[in-house]
C-alpha cells in the first residue's frame, strides 16, 4: 500500500493532430463591452429600447440550453465572464491543447442578425466586426473573423461586405439558419454576389431569429428538438440555394454549413437529384442535378458530428458526401464541443483526416 | 487489490468533490451525504472530466407526463455533453452496457494515528481510501 496524493496538472493532453477549428464562438466580457465599437446614438437606443428581434422570446429561445449559457462547464473563464469571452483562457484550454492552427470566429447573440431595427441591426454587425478585430484576431494570429452581416437588410449588408473587402482577418461572410424568407430567394442575391466577388466563403449557422417557429410543424416542447432540428432547418436552406438557382447564378459562390451536422446530406442529394430528374421543368435555371452544384460550392463542418453505433456506417457516409466536403469544427466553447482527438472514429486514410480537420478549411479560407 | 489513501474527511465533507491522481490514474471523489464515491475522472465519450461536472438526480417516467425523481446527487453529468453516470457502478445512464466509467471502492478507516499522537482522533480526519487495481 502506498499513500498518493497531489493536485492534478490542468493541461490537457495535446493532441497529436494540426487542425483548422471552423467554429470557435467569442463572447463578450460584460454586456457593454462592444461600447467602444458601437456609435453612441446606437448604445443609447439599445439602452432604451433593447434589440427586438424577429423572435416572440426577446432575448432568443430559452435558455440554459442543457448546461449552463449552452457552455462547456468547465469553460468559465477564471477571471470572470461567460465562456469564450477570454482570448488567454481560450488559448489555454482550447487552441494550444487541440492544436488549433487557425481558427474561424462565429459570433452569436446581440450581434444584430435578425434584429427588426434594421438600422441597429447594421450598427451592431459593424460594431461585432471591428470588437473581433481589435480584441481577438488583432491579439491571436491564428483567429480570423467572420463577417457578421444584418441579412435581412441586403443593402446594408452588401456595404459591410465591402468594407471588409481585402482584409484577410475575415474569412468569410456569416449568416444564420433561422431567416426571414428562405435563403435562396432572390432579395438576398446581392449578399452573395458580394461574397463572391469578395472572394470569401459564406458559412450560415444554425441559429437565429427568422421569426418562424424553429421546426417546419410549429414550435417544438424540449431543447432536444431544437438541437435536432437545426439539421432539418440547415436543409430548407440548402434546397432553397440549390433550387432557386443561386449557384448557377454565381458560380464563384462557395457555401458552408456550420453546425448543422452532415450525415442528411447524402440523402438529401439523392432526394433532390431524383426529383429534379422528374420536375426539371419547374426549375430550368438548373442545368445539371442539383448534387452537382452542391458537390463544387458547399462544405459542411463536422460538428456536432453524428455519432451511429456503428462506427463504418459514419465513415460509409463520409466517403458518399466526400472527404473533401467536410471541415473540421468544435463549437468551442459550448457545451456540444466535439473534441479532435477523439470525435472521429478512425478510417480514412491519412490523407483524408488531414484534408478533413485541416486542409479543406486551409484552401477554402486561404489559411497559410 | 492495492489499497490507496487519497484523503482525508475534513478534505472532503458532504458535498464536497476532489481530484487525485493515484498510480497515474485521475480520480474524483464526491462526498455525497457523508457517502464518498470514486469514479475515473474521464468521461469514456470525448474526455470531458467528471470532476467538473453537476451532481443530479435520477429522472424517470414510466410513461410521459408521469415523472419520478430519486437518488438526488447520486449522478454526475458530464460537463461537456451531458452523459449522465452512476456514481454508484460508473456506469450511463443511456448506454449503461457500451459506455462507462471506472467506479472504484470506497472504504472511510480511522484516521493514521502517525509517529505520535499529538492531535486527537476525530471524524474529521478520517481517511478516504480507494481500491484500485495494480497496472
Amino acid at each position: 500500500m502506498n499513500v498518493t496524493v497531489r493536485p492534478l496538472a490542468t493541461t490537457p493532453a495535446a493532441s497529436r493532430l494540426s487542425v483548422i477549428d471552423c467554429d470557435i464562438h467569442p463572447a463578450r466580457s460584460t454586456p457593454d463591452a462592444l461600447a467602444p465599437y458601437l456609435e453612441q446614438r446606437w448604445q443609447d437606443l439599445a439602452a432604451t429600447f433593447g434589440t427586438p428581434r424577429r423572435l416572440g422570446y426577446q432575448e432568443g429561445v430559452a435558455y440554459p440550453k442543457g448546461q449552463p449559457n449552452a457552455a462547456r462547464r468547465d469553460a468559465w473563464p477564471p477571471e470572470g465572464g461567460p465562456p469564450g469571452s477570454s482570448l488567454p483562457f481560450m488559448q489555454a484550454q482550447h487552441l494550444e491543447p487541440n492544436g488549433v492552427a487557425f481558427g474561424i470566429l462565429n459570433p452569436l447573440g446581440a450581434t444584430g442578425q435578425g434584429f427588426r431595427n434594421l438600422d441597429l441591426a447594421a450598427a451592431y454587425a459593424r460594431a461585432v466586426n471591428d470588437w473581433q478585430i481589435a480584441e481577438w484576431v488583432g491579439r491571436d494570429a491564428r483567429l480570423r473573423a467572420s463577417v457578421v452581416v444584418s441579412y435581412e437588410d441586403p443593402p446594408a449588408a452588401v456595404a459591410e461586405i465591402e468594407r471588409r473587402a481585402g482584409d484577410r482577418a475575415f474569412a468569410q461572410v456569416l449568416l444564420l439558419t433561422r431567416t426571414a424568407e428562405p435563403l435562396g430567394q432572390r432579395r438576398y442575391w446581392p449578399i452573395y454576389e458580394a461574397a463572391a466577388a469578395a472572394g470569401l466563403p459564406v458559412g450560415i449557422h444554425a441559429f437565429g431569429y427568422g421569426g418562424w417557429p424553429m421546426t417546419a410543424g410549429g414550435w417544438p416542447s424540449y431543447y432536444i428538438e431544437e438541437m435536432t432540428g437545426h439539421a432539418a432547418c440547415a436543409q430548407t436552406q440548402l434546397i432553397s440555394l440549390l433550387l432557386e438557382g443561386v449557384f448557377a447564378r454565381i458560380p464563384a459562390l462557395r457555401v458552408v454549413m456550420i453546425e448543422a451536422g452532415f450525415a442528411w446530406a447524402p440523402a438529401l442529394l439523392w432526394r433532390l437529384d431524383r426529383h429534379w430528374a422528374r420536375m426539371r421543368a419547374e426549375t430550368p435555371h438548373l442545368t445539371r442535378p442539383p448534387s452537382h452544384y452542391a458537390r463544387e460550392s458547399v462544405w459542411w463542418t463536422t460538428q456536432p458530428m453524428e455519432e451511429p453505433e456503428r462506427h463504418r456506417h459514419l465513415l460509409d457516409v463520409i466517403n458518399w458526401l466526400g472527404w473533401d466536403r467536410l471541415l473540421f469544427a468544435t463549437d468551442y466553447p459550448h457545451w456540444d464541443f466535439d473534441d479532435p482527438a477523439a470525435v472521429l472514429p478512425s478510417g480514412g486514410t491519412d490523407a483524408e483526416r488531414r484534408a478533413l480537420f485541416h486542409d479543406n478549411a486551409a484552401a477554402l479560407y486561404g489559411l497559410a | 487489490m492495492p489499497r490507496h489513501v487519497v484523503a482525508t474527511l475534513r478534505e472532503l465533507p458532504p458535498g464536497g468533490r476532489k481530484r487525485v491522481a493515484v498510480d497515474g490514474r485521475d480520480i474524483v471523489l464526491f462526498n455525497v451525504g457523508g457517502e464518498v464515491f470514486a469514479l475515473a475522472d474521464r468521461c469514456p465519450h470525448q474526455g470531458g472530466r467528471l470532476s467538473e461536472g453537476r451532481l443530479v438526480g435520477l429522472v424517470e417516467a414510466a410513461e410521459p407526463g408521469r415523472y419520478t425523481w430519486s437518488r438526488g446527487g447520486e449522478i454526475v453529468r458530464c460537463p461537456w455533453h451531458g452523459w449522465e453516470f452512476d456514481l454508484r457502478t460508473g456506469r450511463s445512464r443511456c448506454e449503461p452496457s457500451r459506455l462507462r466509467t471506472r467506479a472504484y471502492d470506497v472504504s472511510i478507516e480511522p484516521a493514521d494515528p502517525g509517529p505520535v499522537e499529538t492531535f486527537a482522533v476525530t471524524v474529521e480526519a478520517r481517511r478516504i481510501v480507494v481500491d484500485v487495481p495494480g497496472r
